[in-house]
């Protein structure tokens, strides 16, 4: 086994192993400990396939942002020292053949699949211009992945008929969107005052 | 290094391994000396600052040994876990921080040689993973299982959650002027005159500089933004129930991600390792790559980052010393009224400058803004320096103090 194998199947391990606990601590805060190490290995898998972008962006969106909020809504709602959930049993079915589900769909997927099978190039995340391929694909200047063959299109019709795809409108709707949000909550949000009724 | 080793010998992987370890060990032996020293340097400036003297004996004449002295305390000391909390989550809430702002350090290059992992996004990786040193925080302040820690949990998600956006696009602009997420070639491309530094380079960099110092500071909840903490309200927040080790692994974390960011920043805006007057990066003029004066102009490129990055640690002990606290509307309201705005107007005004002045005008500008803004520094530190002490108050000789003899014979 190679170093990245040894890294991969010790990061992925840890990764599984935390996502159970998220799944079985019935404490909120403790299954959010937990999703920090799932989320947190999530991202050192990206980094360790030298996509350092999305790794970061894992980090700052679901660490710095979803989680703490996760907890800072906990804080601030609890009636209780520590807020405990029990699951019925209903729950639990529901959960547990959705989850069976789930996992039948990926496993299918992993096994249906037909992986390359050449070894990847070796990518070094120092000098692959992985933002500056993002910007350009978000322009429609290159391909989003010029170097990987897409997959579930019939034979034959390969990518030249494939047109340029750009992203930059659906970039700025969400990025409209967001603003839009940020401005809404800091107004749901303001001090509210009393208008003086004239007398 | 990595052929250097394998040249003796080693298998390219037991080589990695050894390279990696080195780099990992040199920069926590890097946080944890920076951290005996700010701790230091923190009680010094405050006594100065509050008209005292801060540490004196332990070690001589300045108290050079203080924080080796608080640090064997801290170890002996035992490490107590109050009934009432959640045990997992307030043993691993400190470790959590510590990661957080420790990680950081593996991006930022101290010189252009001398980064533990040349990253293509490495300004971008610093900023998510210092994110998750609040999640450390909060944890702590949630387990403690006490209200004045919940209260400093509360405020440090409510403050950090707003400040990280104000910091993101801070941190766009002078990206925006470099065209890169890459530190080494931000730091490579403020090579030259002092006029060079990205802090010059326009006004929206000069005011983004600012912005992100602000938000910086109040991201490591250094006062006046440490509501977290806030020592004569919650008696100190979040680490309120914590004690000995764990205790000092939160003021570790702090100061490292003190130095992280006036790293960031130094890098961003202040031109990174170069002195400012030399043409070209210091270590290239003095050799070639591998040879003696290669290696010793790394070593003073190294030294330049860390004074810089010392200095703006400074700033933010002095305006800790000097500001009193602000109140958590005062804190919500400066970022979101005043720092966002700014920060955005900042952004499109860097945008357009970049895109629609002509070259001409704005290399002018930055001539003009280095000169107006270098001559407004050496005024200001003339001012302070040379500033007479109140009328009535004695000049202090602080270091030569010695009791007044009426005072030893009572």
């Amino acid at each position: 086994m190679t170093v990245t194998a040894v890294l991969f199947w010790l990061v992925a391990g840890l990764t599984g192993g935390s996502a159970l606990m998220v799944v079985l601590s019935q404490n909120i805060v403790r299954a959010a400990a937990w999703l920090l190490f799932t989320l947190a290995g999530t991202a050192a898998l990206y980094f360790l396939l030298a996509a350092d972008f999305v790794g970061a962006t894992q980090l700052i969106v679901y660490v710095g942002g979803t989680l703490v909020l996760v907890v800072f809504g906990v804080m601030l709602t609890a009636q209780g020292p520590f807020v405990t959930m029990k699951a019925g049993a209903a729950e639990w079915a529901v959960t547990t053949v959705v989850g069976i589900l789930f996992f039948g769909v990926l496993v299918a997927t992993a096994s249906f699949t037909v992986w390359p099978t050449t070894p990847p190039e070796r990518a070094d995340a120092a000098f692959s211009s992985t933002t500056q391929q993002l910007g350009e694909a978000f322009l429609g200047a290159t391909e989003a992945m010029p170097r990987a063959n897409l997959t579930g299109l019939p034979a034959g019709a390969r990518a030249e008929h494939r047109q340029q795809v750009a992203y930059l409108l659906p970039f700025e709707i969400i990025s409209v969107h967001l603003l839009v949000v940020l401005i809404g909550a800091a107004y749901l949000a303001r001090a509210k005052r009393r208008r003086e009724v004239a007398a | 290094v990595v052929s250097f080793l394998t040249e003796y010998g080693l298998s390219p992987v037991l080589a990695g391994f050894i390279v990696a370890f080195i780099a990992a060990v040199v920069l926590v032996t890097f946080v944890a000396l920076s951290a005996v020293f700010f701790i230091w340097l923190e009680r010094k400036v405050a006594g100065r600052i509050q008209d005292r003297l801060g540490p004196t004996r332990v070690g001589g004449k300045f108290g050079w040994l203080q924080t080796i002295a608080d640090g064997l305390k801290l170890i002996a000391k035992e490490d107590t876990i109050p009934a009432d909390a959640d045990h997992f989550l307030f043993r691993i809430a400190p470790y959590i921080a510590f990661c957080g702002a420790f990680v950081a350090f593996l991006a930022l290059p101290f010189g252009n040689y001398a980064v533990a992992k040349e990253m293509n996004v490495a300004v971008f990786f610093m900023l998510a993973v210092m994110s998750s040193e609040v999640f450390g925080i909060i944890l702590a302040g949630y387990g403690s299982g006490s209200k004045w820690s919940l209260f400093g949990g509360i405020r440090e998600a409510a403050q950090v959650v707003s400040y990280e956006v104000p910091r993101a696009i801070g941190v766009l602009v002078p990206v925006i002027v470099a065209g890169t997420l890459n530190l080494n070639t931000i730091g490579r491309n403020q090579a030259g005159g002092i006029w060079n530094w990205y802090v010059f380079h326009d006004p929206f960099t000069l005011a983004a500089f600012f912005i992100f110092f602000t938000c910086g500071t109040a991201s490591c909840k250094r006062a006046p933004f440490d509501l977290a903490e806030a020592e004569s309200e919650l008696v100190a927040g979040f680490h309120t129930e914590y004690s000995g080790l764990r205790w000092s692994l939160f003021f570790m974390a702090e100061y490292g991600a003190m130095f992280a960011i006036s790293g960031i920043a130094t890098i961003l805006f202040l031109g990174g390792w170069h002195l400012g007057f030399l043409p070209g990066d210091l270590s290239e003029m003095l050799g070639t790559s591998g040879s003696v004066g290669w290696f010793i102009g790394n070593v003073i490129n190294v030294c330049v980052f860390i004074v810089k990055g010392w200095l703006l640690v400074f700033v933010m002990m002095w305006v800790r010393w000097t500001l009193p606290r602000l109140r958590i509307d005062q804190v919500m309201m400066t970022c979101l009224k005043y720092l966002l705005p700014i920060a955005c107007v900042l952004l499109l005004g860097v945008s357009v400058w970049q895109l629609a002045v002509p070259p001409l005008i704005r290399d002018y500008v930055r001539y003009g803004i280095t000169a107006v803004s270098l001559g407004l520094l050496a005024l200001f530190l003339v001012r302070v320096l040379s500033a007479a002490p109140p009328k009535g108050m004695i000049p202090p000789s602080m270091d030569s103090w010695t009791p007044h003899p009426a005072e030893t014979h009572t």
